[in-house]
């Protein structure tokens, strides 16, 4: 199964975390093999926003959230089950200072059959 | 004995643990309590004339699993992108079917109990599928409308498979904290039977059944310190449970109690089973708790209780569990040692530090010191505190009580 982990940290603990533990935690993911995608993200000031409504597309700085956690990175994992995937999160170091989401990927479900089985 | 009778008896013993195999073979609740129900039906048709299997557990697992396959079959015609997997074959060699079967009931525990999912749709789910209670039971004992117990139950099933939530017993490395939340379901069980008032009793104290029974069966699986510490704390709190309200319904103190109602069967095995787990490795809170327990429940009467003892094993706990409310519990213990004015200094400067200002028996225990010191105005001041705090109606009743009996002694 795959699941995205999504890594929340506070402004400021945005930077609590040392590049270098990152990186290396990364390289060990990446050799158990179950690793698709991690990437870091820039602070929340620097994202933008796109709507499309009525067909325009509208475009704004932001967003301005008022959580108290933003997303500051993801992994997207391959794991056996959520157990797995709870192993790999609970090891991604941001994890000490904020928190990480793991939620399971969603298979489209495309001409009316369920792609994926017994749902 | 009728095949009917053997049928229903193997229904009551044996479905829940049928029904953990299953969900292993099927890898889906609800395609294994379809296939269980399959399966007792063709008992049903099939025993009365070929006689009772030596075996019905393992007879009832393959009928349930064929009639699976079968139910597969037949729905694949109607389903164009055939993604359904076949179901697992059972497990070949017989020799081994106890110890497999054994880690399907731990396996169904873990996956019911997963932190994952929240404390409401752990309990539910776990009272249903390990327990099999019906909706309607666990709704009437939580006093909720059986459509949230089923919906929550729903929502639990569909996270289990959406999330991937495994059917597995954790690691060595895992299993404490797994076991923890394992634990903290079962006492939330008790609990809520335990703490429920007369009127509303008999509909509840089956859950402190239900907890005790969950208790013996993890024991049996998984006899961890903890385990054992926790059914020898429920049995032990159980014991008094017919002591513990007079005949209108009202709450009676530990220190009025007629300890001659306390159950002696229940008392002994508690008593067996904390020193079993106060001998075994990693003991933790519950079994602290119980060893508590333990030394109430084997004093003569209230004065003549081993204070001292109750201390330590207080003082002990607080470094297990460094909490508010154990702090307060042995604040108590030591105004029993060495009278109320010790314990009253203690009591205020636990709530001077604010994380039980909002904690009935903080402020309870505070006015029962107070009257015993003889400071009979603050004594009311803080009983009229803690009832402004109390939700359960026979908690109120006591406090009033108490509160009424100063004020006539003041004007009296």
């Amino acid at each position: 199964m795959k699941y995205l982990c999504l890594i929340y940290l506070s402004e400021a603990n945005w930077h609590s975390c040392p590049d270098e533990t990152c990186a290396q935690y990364y390289e060990e993911v990446l050799k158990s093999g179950m690793l698709l995608a991690a990437e870091p993200l820039h602070a929340i000031d620097t994202a933008t926003t796109v709507r499309v409504r009525n067909g325009e597309v509208l475009v704004t700085d932001g967003p301005f959230a008022e959580t108290k956690e933003l997303l500051a990175g993801f992994y997207l994992l391959d794991a056996r089950d959520l157990n797995e995937a709870l192993r790999v999160a609970a090891g991604i170091p941001p994890a000490r200072y904020g928190s990480v989401e793991v939620r399971p990927v969603r298979e489209l479900m495309l001409g009316g059959a369920s792609a994926g089985g017994a749902t | 004995m009728t095949d009917a009778r053997a049928i229903d008896t193997v229904y009551r013993q044996d479905s829940r643990r049928v029904f953990a195999t299953l969900v292993r073979l099927l890898g889906d609740f609800d395609r294994a309590e379809e296939a269980l129900q399959d399966a007792f039906r063709a008992a049903l048709e099939q025993w009365p004339e070929t006689g009772v299997p030596a075996n019905p557990v393992a007879w009832l697992v393959s009928t349930g699993r064929f009639k699976a396959i079968d139910r597969l079959r037949r729905e694949r015609r109607f389903v164009a992108l055939d993604a359904i997997e076949e179901p697992a074959a059972p497990p070949p060699d017989d020799d081994d079917e106890h110890g497999v079967l054994h880690d399907d009931r731990l396996r169904l525990i873990f996956t019911c109990c997963h932190p994952g999912l929240g404390d409401a749709a752990r309990t539910a789910l776990t009272l249903r599928e390990v327990c099999g209670l019906t909706t309607e039971a666990i709704a009437r004992a939580f006093l909720q409308p059986a459509p949230t117990v089923a919906q929550r139950i729903v929502r639990a099933k569909h996270k289990i498979r959406a999330a991937g939530i495994p059917y597995e017993v954790p690691a060595a490395a895992e299993l404490p904290a797994r076991l923890a939340s394992v634990l903290r379901v079962i006492y939330l069980v008790f609990n809520e039977g335990y703490s429920a008032s007369a009127g509303e009793h008999h509909l509840r104290a089956d859950l402190t059944d239900e907890a005790i029974r969950l208790a013996r069966l993890l024991v049996e699986l998984l006899p961890e310190a903890e385990v054992v510490g926790l059914l020898a704390l429920m049995l032990l709190h159980a014991s008094r449970q017919g002591a513990r309200t007079d005949a209108q319904g009202d709450l009676v103190p530990l220190e009025a109690q007629d300890r001659t109602r306390w159950r002696s069967g229940q008392i002994d095995e508690g008593l067996r089973l904390v020193e079993r787990a106060l001998a075994l490795p990693r003991w933790g809170s519950y079994a602290l708790q119980a060893a508590i327990a333990a030394v109430h429940v084997e004093a003569p009467s209230h004065e003549e209780t081993d204070w001292a003892q109750i201390t330590g094993l207080y003082e002990v706990l607080w470094r297990v569990e460094p909490s508010p409310v154990v702090e307060l519990n042995r604040a108590v213990a030591i105004a029993m040692r060495d009278g109320p004015a010790t314990g009253l200094a203690l009591v205020d400067a636990l709530l001077a530090r604010g994380e039980l200002a909002t904690y009935h028996l903080a402020h309870a225990a505070r006015a029962d010191l107070c009257r015993r010191s003889g400071c009979v105005q603050e004594a009311m001041a803080a009983y009229r505190t803690a009832l402004t705090l109390t939700p359960q109606a026979p908690e109120r009743r006591y406090l009033e009580r108490r509160l009424r009996e100063m004020e006539a002694a003041v004007t009296g």
